[in-house]
């Protein structure tokens, strides 16, 4: 496909502007002023409609296709948050407007919006108190990881180390050290935390726990009350990956089960689009001990009712993101909740566990299925057996993407060899899992007639097999306009 | 492919002793199962590793793994076609894939590493 550049003709417009009275360079000091013009293109207004129409349909999304990205929830966002997020007293407000002396009035909507979402997030969740501020679930766990520093640097405690279980995601243990933590790996048992690497592991230097429930295997963590006793008894504090929450909502509160620091992907379990590199949400929840260590500003109800924002918070571990977090992506998960309920949202997790159940039952005796077990919302494959024959993972998610479904995560857990990590989600139908399961059959059945067919793959896409290493090895960064 | 005169590690790292020198690389198996190799990362001449510590970091098209120093001592050279050629790790990993050389603090003992016989069970235990 061209690009906008190589369609540019000469002198061709999308519409015919006025005379300008006074060009931007009557305002501008010479010296900042380009010598040359620009090199945009030039397109009428048709050629640019067909021009991003065309690269639309090239790419690949969740409004188009079945998308069982194992780790991601890619699951539909209905479209009615889009009409919340696009309400002209939500869009047309100036973020600055709450600091300007006397504008609380004009930012009252907002601000409730802010409040209302940091109590139903206590509520789903049990945790005393929220921060909607971070703006991606690895900024959530830097910003816990801060939390929980700040929490032992003012008990005067000397913690240095952050364990995590060896299915931890991998932005645990990056979030840990770029908080200052040395992160100390704990292997797991089949599958889960295993208590008594944990108790090995644990000593007087530990600030906390990063841990996810249910795993990156898609496994609930069978041992939680050994694990938060242990975790408490060394003064440790437990951190909950939220990634995962879409299992468990309407059905255990971390809060309740002893979980100190929790943060939640709003991208993910609540609806908000993603896949295209943000923008994310990831809220922060703490247990009471840790309240006072928020980031500012905090949204507090006054008694007479009104809304404001507070910044006197001496123990606050500061700015964590300019103004007040991703609010569009906030307003999206608020409208997401309220339509959805507390019977819808038990809903979500019912019915996410049982679409990965059907699949895992329906393809265990197709894959290899390392942890054969009732799953939660994921769960986990392996192409050993295909491998054998020349055919890998890799191979099988190419050949689906061929099929107009796009691949599951691949290679990770690091685990699990040849993985592929299934995560179908609650919005999608019976008929659309049964198709999956056809097309994969199809595809492994492929795979021991005629190896070289798999390996091939992609050949329908807009492009075919990408050099992956080439990628990685050669990398130009730039793009000389 | 484990080759006879080698001494190895847990964790895929091979040790070749010779006379005060230790050159140390990874196994065949784990750029098997690494893939293609794309960046690695290595301790400077100079540096001290200890047994059982982590020593570097090799990143390949499926994940990022860290190293652990199969022996204590200064690291005396480092590999530095790797920087261009991370892909030597691929394909030779015995060979000119070899990764640092290390002057030992004391002698090694074989007792503390794996043997290849060792090493081929550990391989064989792990492929089920």
């Amino acid at each position: 496909m061209k690009t906008v550049f190589d369609k540019s003709v000469p002198g061709r417009l999308g519409t015919v502007p006025g005379e300008a009275r006074r060009k931007a360079a009557d305002f501008l000091p010479a010296d900042l002023l380009r010598a040359a013009p620009p090199r945009l293109p030039e397109l009428g207004e048709l050629d640019v409609v067909r021009h991003y129409t065309e690269l639309s349909l090239r790419n690949f999304g969740v409004d188009g296709n079945f998308y069982p990205l194992g780790s991601c929830t890619m699951k539909y966002n209905p479209k009615f948050t889009e009409c919340a997020a696009a309400l002209p007293g939500f869009t047309d407000l100036h973020p600055l407007t709450a600091q300007l002396k006397g504008a609380g009035q004009y930012t009252q909507g907002a601000l409730e919006v802010m409040y209302d979402l940091e109590r139903l997030l206590c509520e789903i969740t049990g945790m005393c108190d929220f921060t909607l501020h971070p703006m991606a679930g690895a900024h959530g766990e830097l910003t816990g990881s801060m939390l929980i520093a700040a929490y032992h640097r003012d008990k005067g405690n000397k913690k240095t180390k952050v364990l995590c279980p060896d299915s931890a995601h991998g932005t645990n243990p990056a979030s840990a050290t770029i908080a200052g933590f040395e992160v100390v790996n704990i292997a797991s048992r089949d599958g889960i935390i295993d208590p008594d690497a944990l108790a090995e592991a644990l000593d007087d230097e530990v600030a906390a726990l990063m841990m996810t429930c249910p795993n990156t295997l898609g496994l609930f963590e069978r041992n939680l009350p050994r694990i938060v006793e242990l975790v408490h008894s060394v003064d440790a504090l437990l951190y909950y990956d939220g990634a995962n929450l879409n299992a468990i909502l309407g059905k255990m509160r971390v809060g309740d089960v002893g979980f100190d620091v929790v943060h939640l992907n709003l991208h993910k379990t609540f609806a908000t689009p993603h896949g295209g590199g943000g923008p994310g949400a990831g809220p922060v929840g703490v247990c009471g001990r840790l309240r006072d260590y928020l980031p500012i500003s905090r949204v507090k109800k006054l008694e007479d009712g009104r809304f404001v924002l507070s910044y006197d918070h001496p123990k606050s571990i500061g700015y964590m993101s300019p103004f007040y977090g991703n609010f569009g992506v906030l307003l999206k998960a608020y409208a997401y909740i309220l339509r959805l309920g507390r019977e819808g949202l038990t809903r979500v997790s019912e019915n996410a566990v049982l679409a990965a159940n059907y699949l895992r039952k329906r393809l265990e005796d197709k894959l290899e299925i390392p942890y054969n077990r009732t799953c939660m919302h994921e769960f986990v494959a392996s192409a050993v057996r295909q491998a054998e024959n020349g055919v890998r993972a890799l191979d099988i998610a190419k050949a689906l993407l061929d099929r107009g479904i796009h691949a599951p995560t691949i290679y990770f857990p690091l685990i699990v060899k040849e993985c592929l990590m299934v995560e179908p989600t609650e919005t999608e139908s019976k008929q659309t899992l049964d198709r999956f399961v056809d097309e994969l059959t199809d595809i492994l059945a492929l795979a021991d007639a005629d190896p070289a067919a798999v390996q091939a793959a992609p050949v329908h896409t807009p492009v075919g097999r990408l050099d992956e290493t080439k990628a990685a090895r050669d990398m130009v960064l730039t793009h000389d306009l | 492919m484990i080759p006879d005169d080698l001494l190895y590690t847990r964790t895929h790292e091979w040790v070749l002793v010779e006379d005060g020198t230790v050159t140390i690389g990874i196994t065949q198996f784990a750029q098997e199962q690494l893939g293609d190799i794309t960046y690695v990362e290595l301790p400077e001449p100079g540096d001290v590793i200890n047994t059982g510590e982590e020593m570097g970091t090799v990143e390949s098209v499926k994940a990022a793994s860290e190293l652990y120093a199969p022996v204590t001592g200064e690291v005396i050279e480092t590999n530095t076609e790797l920087e261009t050629a991370p892909e030597l790790v691929n394909e030779a990993p015995y060979g000119e894939g070899w990764l640092i050389k290390v002057r030992p603090a004391e002698d090694i003992d074989p007792e503390e590493l794996l043997s290849p016989a060792e090493y081929h069970e550990l391989l064989d235990t792990q492929a089920h």
